[in-house]
């Protein structure tokens, strides 16, 4: 069980870095989000493997998960779904602003100045 | 007057120039010949002290940690030099009112004087060798102010940044080898520094130290091979060539020299750096100075020839050697400011320097052909003039000298450089003011008012008064050079004489001078030789480096940084992989403490779907439609998998942020293009892949090694579990987490959603006003609008189940704290469902039902949620203190309140406030590229955006 | 109980959300309250200084819980130095945003500048790593929307690559918090610092490579070279104030360098040994020498700007890479020398590109007000190219001298004395090209326009004066400031005090915590 989690969390980083590595910025997007899944599982693992024991008290168990991971995951969880959220409005208000969703600078086009700078 | 006043006055003096300036040049000029004169005064104060030999002494701590502090020591030689500075300074400032043409900004002039002049002053006192880089590099600052003075001519700025380049690098260069030195002894004061010569002699780091103390000198005092910036320099005012070129700065070098005399003279290394550097620079300088035709060139040359002369016999490290380079100094300072001065003169009243072009002067100015001659004929080695007697205390020195093994070398250079001083000093009488009078001067020369004349007079009277009775000055030079040698050696008996009977230095002065005639008789034979003969030009060479140096920073920073985001990601991902490896390599890797579980067949399903999913995401992410579908499959089989691992509550927010993404990402990709085109190159895919397959690995076995492992200690979550009940009053130890324990993460996470609602919300605004609202108009749809947009269907069940869906956000958010759910996935849900009302009844019909004010709604969550726990302090508990009681709410059953709930109820609305405000910012955009341009509301009415934007949605 | 140790994180933390929802269009009310905040916060920062400054830790239990259990904010000497610096450089920044109008170009300027400095004040206040991941996210997610305010193509696409590094720094931190929870079980920093040294010898590649990991979670931060790469577009395309404020961001990550490196992981313990102390310096030298000869490289006077931070944090990571009391007490002084000379330059390169229109180093005619620029241009550039007599010479001395009993003493003084030879000439390139060419340029019709082009007005002279006035402050009371930060260094390397103050305080419903 531990070696499909890690596995996982493999896969999904190299997912990500592959995509993270890529020239437009929607792949790159879609590379963080896998990271993203990646980074929560890792840190979900953090607390260990355990099956059928929510950390919800009940009388009759003893032994429960670790909830502090899961606090910590959920936390990151909203964390960047909020980034993903900016991320993708600032992406594509470049793209509307220069008509192409490059990462990278491409060589300077003269009305490439910065407004609203002075 | 105290030291530190003497020292201050001149930088406190700096501000009133610039004040005066207002009112009036005389008034710059006074106020600042007031400034140096009381400096000058409190100066002389401290005579008797001196003269009867004490050290005044004067000290503020400023970096007491480090061992730089504001401490002030004046003896002989600092007096000898300040008074230099100061006297002559004087003078400067009377001539420069005379000199200086109207439209220069003399206020200006004046404050970067005084700079310059406090900063000289600090270096002759300082105590304290920190103290004295900083007077160093001060006068580095201030000489670059002035001598790129007159900004528009090309040719001072350029010797601006040359000398401050040269001198600067010197300063650094000599700013090591102090720190050496105080580390060596222990102590960054000069007082200690120089009682210990034989700890510092005996030291390995004596020679580094050694050299890096001589580069500072060197270059600051033009020595071979970093003469070349003097004569650029040349560039500044006259004034400033005379004070800076001439008495003070060039002579720091050489104050160090001196300075430093009793610790680093005497050795090997010393002798034969300084001395050949000396006799080098001597030689040539006085050579090329021959060449000159600018008066101020070939004035600064010979500058660097007596600067060189006098290096040399500091460098001989013998008594005689020191007590003749101090009487030199004196006699060069005088003849060589009144020089310049008349020189400035020339050039004042004839409008040009050259010396082809003047001649014939002697009746036209007679007043300046006199000052000149007498100082000129002083520098040539006259005798009863004062250069003669330092001239001859040189030659002798030299006649004794022996460097590399060879008895003649020295004597025969120096008498070469002698006859080459000589020639030019010969030149500078006859070819300027000699011969016939010319008719074609560019300007009718005539003496000048006394204001000009008047400075160099003065200095000329002190030569010839030298010059006739050196019994004069005897005393105080022995005075400076007993504080030179610091009690290593006895100060010579030498008297002072014109006449010492036939010793050697006569017969070689004698050649000197003879030899000068000579080769002025041969001048210009010897000057075609001269233009004929190939040199390098210094400043050809000086900017070839500069431009070659920014050339190859530019090489090398720019295509680094050139925007290319994927190549510093690849660096980044490498750099970061192989720290960690790095690290994971250097460790120790015990044997694994957990046994590993048995997967069920379900794990592994999943397990491989995940695979599977992420492979074809990687495939085929140029379909980007696809690659959301994937996106949202992954995300699934990951809540389903926290389902599994015991995490309920991940699994619902995972599963809800998980739709809530994708509707963003759909909405952004109704803008973008559908396809990704192919575009970096195989090789590039495989380096991709291969760093990729890397980080893949590191994480992988990262995570397994933790899973197979125990925490070195019992993890904290137990006390999470054991107190959340009767602690944080839930049963969901999760949620009791989140809102209590660890709440303070929740208030920046919350607020985290709120900047980025806020950021979008602005964004959209700032594109809607900016340009792009008009791309956005004009674009044309990448694929044709579905027929039917809001399918009736969907309207229907939307409008049923949004009841539905408001009760059980509701619910989950009640029974949060007790079972799965709470403030998130609740505000998400209910998000969910506003977002159907969206997409089925698009965003006019729904915003026309919906008018939420999202910003307020987000505001009101964060300070909801920052309310209460602030609440908490009025029960002098700390920040988000709960406390909590049951209530029972039919027909949900029974609940518990806290003040954490309300805390969530904060939490809820921050999500449902950011979620819809980022959606409904998307739209917004949607709503304006659907519009006509026609429509859309005219901004140009000067209003702070927004103020009239009516679709705001608040 | 005294509440005041949280009162720079709640008091921005409730400042933003009011101006969104009560002056959301009033620009003039929106400036009150936030400059009326910020100064608040220069008074408690002020308080908190005094309160530590002999050595008392202060203690702040969120939520009433004990340490490990819960969140605490911890004040000492270094937190609350931190905060002070913040809330100063705030406050001139503010005002010259205000004065030249740029907040008004653009939507929230005020919200986000106050959730800025909730994030870096939280940063440097808390004593969670945890919660230290939060305090980053707000303060990026807040400098993301500064980064882009008023936008602009350029701005947009610098902004874009800029969120996107710094996501793949919040993914790091998180695997760097995921392998610290997994081999610990607890997040807290002091009772960390008690764990790490149960660890045996045997099994040590967990917490080096946590260590690890989170040391370049700080790097990237700090901008320490080859991660730094996200900085010069970035600062250069901001807006000025907006960079002016990021000059304290590059800090955040030395503070967690240094707070971390000394009371977590010190240099002596063996579990960390030979990682960070093999490359950390070597890296740092690499930074300042990029950062000089970058200043030589530059076209703009903001990216010349961008380059000298990396440069000076180059110098900072320098002295913190030596970890002895002394190289700690001169990188402290010099973070301060280097955040007031780095914004001091950026909001300067905004009143040229005010009189001038652009910010090309080429020949073009005078501008505007140049004698006032032109001055405090000289001013700042003296204190960044670390030239006598202002701090950025003292400070370099600090950083020699520490450097001088170290094996790499050569390589030390000989990078860090050629770099400032390098950055001398360019910042002296620079200020002739932009302050002296333009008086040879010969009368031209654009020569009038120029003329014509507004000048600053005079409350954002006013705004740098005071950032100069700090620098000089800074230079005159050197002697104070060293001290302090002597007493700071001794403090961070005698942690005992710090962690029995954060362990040993009960909470609700825990007795000082038992042993393991």
């Amino acid at each position: 069980m531990e070696f499909l989690v890690a596995s996982a969390i493999g896969t999904l980083t190299s997912g990500g870095l592959y995509l993270l590595l890529r020239l437009r910025t929607f792949p790159v997007i879609v590379g963080i989000a896998l990271l993203t899944y990646a980074v929560n599982v890792f840190l979900f693992s953090a607390g260990r493997l355990t099956v059928g024991v929510p950390p919800i008290l009940r009388d009759d168990i003893t032994g429960y998960a670790d909830p502090l991971p899961q606090a910590l995951v959920l936390t990151a969880i909203v964390i960047s779904f909020g980034m993903t959220a900016v991320v993708v409005m600032i992406a594509l208000g470049a793209f509307l602003g220069s008509d192409n969703d490059f990462v990278d600078d491409q060589p300077e086009s003269p009305d490439d100045r910065t407004e609203g700078g002075s | 007057m105290s030291l530190l006043i003497i020292v201050a006055l001149p930088f406190l003096g700096a501000l009133l120039p610039g004040l005066m300036y207002p009112a009036g040049r005389a008034a710059c000029a006074g106020i600042t010949f007031t400034v140096s004169l009381v400096a000058f005064i409190g100066l002389l104060t401290h005579l008797p002290a001196v003269i009867a030999g004490e050290v005044v002494m004067a000290r503020v701590d400023w970096m007491p940690a480090l061992g730089l502090n504001f401490s002030l020591m004046l003896d002989g030689l600092g007096f000898f030099f300040a008074l230099l500075i100061l006297g002559i300074g004087l003078l400067i400032i009377a001539y420069a009112r005379h000199y200086l043409s109207r439209d220069d900004n003399m206020g200006e002039f004046f404050t970067y004087l005084l700079l310059f002049q406090g900063a000289m002053v600090g270096i002759v006192m300082s105590d304290n060798v920190l103290l004295l880089l900083i007077f160093w590099e001060l006068t580095s600052l201030s000489s670059f102010l002035l001598i790129g003075f007159w900004k528009h001519l090309p040719a001072g700025r350029q010797g601006a940044r040359m000398a401050l380049t040269v001198t600067g690098m010197g300063g650094l260069a000599m700013l090591g080898g102090m720190l050496i030195l105080g580390q060596i002894v222990g102590s960054y004061d000069l007082s200690v520094i120089l009682q210990n010569r034989e700890l510092i002699q005996a030291d390995p780091l004596y020679v580094p130290a050694l050299i890096l103390i001589l580069l500072g000198c060197f270059t600051k005092s033009a020595q071979f091979p970093f003469h070349f910036w003097l004569p650029h320099a040349m560039a500044a005012p006259t004034p400033v060539s005379a004070y800076l070129h001439s008495a003070t700065m060039v002579k720091a070098g050489i104050f160090i020299l001196a300075r430093m005399w009793p610790v680093l003279s005497g050795t090997p290394e010393w002798f034969v750096i300084v001395t050949t550097a000396g006799l080098v620079t001597m030689v040539l300088g006085a050579v090329i100075a021959l060449f000159k035709h600018d008066l101020k060139a070939l004035l600064a040359f010979s500058t660097v020839s007596h600067l060189g002369l006098i290096t040399m016999l500091l460098g001989t490290g013998t008594a005689f050697g020191a007590m003749a380079a101090m009487f030199h100094i004196l006699n060069h300072a005088t003849f060589k400011a009144a020089l310049f001065m008349s020189a400035g003169i020339i050039d004042h009243e004839t409008h040009t320097r050259d010396i082809r072009r003047l001649g014939g002067l002697r009746h036209l100015m007679p007043v300046t052909f006199g000052i000149a001659t007498l100082a000129a004929l002083s520098m040539a080695g006259i005798p009863l003039l004062n250069g003669f007697l330092s001239k001859e205390m040189m030659l002798e020195e030299a006649y004794d000298t022996v460097l590399f093994g060879v008895p003649w070398l020295v004597p025969v250079m120096a008498t070469v450089g002698s006859l080459f001083s000589a020639a030019y000093c010969f030149r500078l009488i006859g070819h300027v003011f000699m011969g016939p009078v010319r008719d074609d001067y560019p300007a009718k020369p005539h003496d000048p008012n006394p204001g000009l004349w008047f400075p160099p007079a003065l200095l000329v009277v002190l030569v010839v008064v030298i010059g006739v009775a050196p019994f004069l000055a005897e005393p105080f030079v022995k005075l400076v050079t007993a504080s030179v040698l610091g009690g290593v050696v006895e100060v010579p008996t030498a008297y002072f004489a014109i006449w010492h009977g036939l010793v050697p230095a006569l017969f070689m002065s004698i050649i000197a001078v003879l030899g000068g005639l000579l080769m002025l008789a041969i001048f210009n034979p010897a000057l075609r030789l001269w233009d004929a003969a190939p040199r390098p030009e210094a400043k050809v060479i000086f900017d070839a480096v500069v431009s070659g140096i920014v050339g190859l920073a530019r090489e090398l920073i720019l295509p680094l940084h050139d925007g290319k985001f994927t190549r510093y990601a690849a660096v980044g991902s490498v750099t970061i992989i192989a720290a960690g490896y790095h690290a994971w390599v250097t460790g120790t890797v015990g044997a694994p403490a957990r046994a590993v579980q048995n997967p069920g067949l379900v794990p592994i399903v999943g397990w491989a779907v995940l695979i599977a999913g992420t492979g074809a995401l990687v495939m085929m992410h140029r379909n980007r439609l696809f690659s959301l579908i994937l996106i949202g499959i992954l995300g699934l089989i990951i809540s389903i998998g926290f389902v599994f691992f015991s995490a309920p509550d991940l699994a619902m927010t995972q599963f809800t942020v998980e739709v809530v993404t994708i509707i963003l990402l759909l909405l952004a990709l109704n803008f973008l293009p559908r396809e990704t085109p192919v575009e970096s190159s195989v090789l590039r895919r495989m380096r991709d892949g291969g760093i990729a397959i890397l980080g893949g690995l590191a994480t992988f076995g990262l995570a397994f090694h933790y899973l197979v492992r125990d925490a070195v200690g019992s993890p904290i979550s137990e006390f999470h579990l054991a107190n959340s009940y009767q602690g944080g009053g839930g049963t969901n130890v999760v949620n009791v987490i989140l809102v209590d324990f660890r709440g303070f993460d929740t208030y920046g996470e919350i607020i985290v959603l709120g900047i980025a609602a806020l950021l979008i919300y602005a964004l959209t605004q700032s594109l809607l006003d900016g340009p792009v609202r008009a791309r956005l108009a004009s674009r044309k749809p990448a694929k044709p609008r579905a027929g039917d947009v809001h399918p009736m269907m969907m309207v229907v069940l939307t409008r049923v189940i949004m009841p539905v869906v408001l009760m059980v956000g509701f619910y989950i958010f009640l029974r949060g704290h007790n079972e799965p759910g709470g403030g998130f996935i609740a505000g998400l849900i209910v998000a969910i469902g506003m977002l159907m009302q969206y997409m089925a009844n698009g965003f006019a019909w729904t915003s026309e039902r919906l008018r939420y004010p999202y910003h307020g709604v987000i505001g009101a969550g964060v300070l909801i949620a920052g309310l209460t726990g602030i609440g908490s302090w009025v029960f002098g508990k700390p920040f988000l203190t709960s406390d909590f009681t049951y209530v029972r709410i039919p027909p949900f059953g029974e609940f518990e309140l806290a003040t954490a709930a309300l805390f969530d109820l904060g939490v809820f609305l921050a999500v449902v406030g950011a979620v819809m405000l980022s959606l409904e910012s998307f739209s917004r955009l949607a709503q304006r590229a659907s519009e006509p341009e026609s429509d859309l509301p005219l901004r140009d009415d000067g209003l702070p955006p927004g103020t009239t934007a009516p679709k705001e949605g608040v | 109980m005294n509440h005041w140790l949280i009162a720079p994180v709640i008091l921005p933390a409730l400042m933003a959300p009011f101006v969104v929802l009560a002056a959301r269009n009033h620009i003039s009310i929106q400036r009150v309250f936030s400059l009326a905040g910020v100064l608040a916060l220069i008074a408690v920062a002020i308080g908190l200084v005094i309160e530590t400054m002999d050595g008392t830790v202060m203690l702040y239990q969120l939520g009433d819980w004990a340490a490990p259990f819960g969140i605490v904010l911890v004040g000492d000497r270094l937190s609350t130095m931190m905060v002070l610096l913040t809330s100063l450089l705030a406050f001139f920044v503010l005002l010259y945003a205000i004065a030249s109008g740029w907040d008004d170009r653009g939507w929230h300027f005020h919200s986000l500048f106050q959730f800025q400095l909730m994030g870096v004040m939280g940063a440097f206040l808390t004593g969670d790593l945890f919660n230290l991941f939060v305090f980053f996210e707000v303060l990026l997610i807040a400098s993301y929307g500064l980064m882009i305010h008023s936008g602009g193509n350029r701005r947009m696409r610098a902004g874009v690559q800029y969120v996107l590094f710094n996501l793949i720094g919040s993914t790091l931190f998180l695997f760097a918090l995921g392998s610290i929870y997994a081999e610990t079980g607890t997040l807290n920093m002091a009772d960390l610092a008690n764990r790490v040294g149960l660890i045996g010898a045997e099994e040590t590649v967990g917490i080096r490579v946590a260590a690890v990991l989170l040391l370049l979670v700080f790097a990237i931060k700090a901008a320490l070279v080859p991660l730094h790469f996200w900085l010069p577009s970035s600062y250069a395309e901001a807006p000025a104030p907006v960079a002016a404020l990021f000059a304290i961001m590059t800090k955040v990550g030395a503070y967690g360098i240094i707070r971390v490196y000394t009371m977590i992981f010190p240099p002596d313990l063996e579990a960390t040994a030979g990682l960070h102390d093999v490359w950390l310096l070597p890296a740092a030298l690499v930074s300042v020498a990029l950062g000089m000869v970058g200043i030589m490289a530059a076209k703009t006077l903001n990216r010349l700007v961008a380059f000298s931070v990396i440069g000076s944090m180059g110098m900072i990571l320098v002295s913190i890479a030596l970890f002895t009391p002394a190289s700690i007490a001169a990188a402290l002084y010099y973070i301060v020398h280097s955040t007031l000379a780095a914004a001091t330059l950026f909001l300067i390169s905004d009143l040229v590109r005010t009189g001038r229109g652009n910010l090309d180093l080429t020949t073009q005619q005078p501008m505007a007000g140049t004698a006032m620029t032109a001055v405090l241009f000289f001013v700042a550039a003296i204190a960044m190219a670390g030239l006598p007599p202002l701090s950025g010479f003292l400070g370099k001395l600090l950083v020699l001298d520490a450097a001088y009993d170290t094996n790499l003493v050569v390589w030390i003084w000989a990078t860090v004395l050629i770099a400032s030879l390098v950055s001398i000439v360019g910042f002296a390139r620079a200020g002739s090209v932009l302050f002296w060419k333009a008086h040879g340029v010969t009368a031209t019709d654009d020569t009038r326009d120029a003329m014509l082009r507004e000048r600053p007005n005079v409350l954002s002279y006013v705004a740098v004066g005071g950032l100069v006035t700090l620098l000089i402050g800074n230079t005159v009371f050197a002697g104070q400031l060293h001290g302090f930060t002597i007493d700071t260094a001794a403090q961070l390397f005698a942690p005992d005090p710090y962690i029995s103050t954060v362990i040993d305080t009960p909470g609700k419903l825990s007795t000082p915590q038992e042993e393991y």
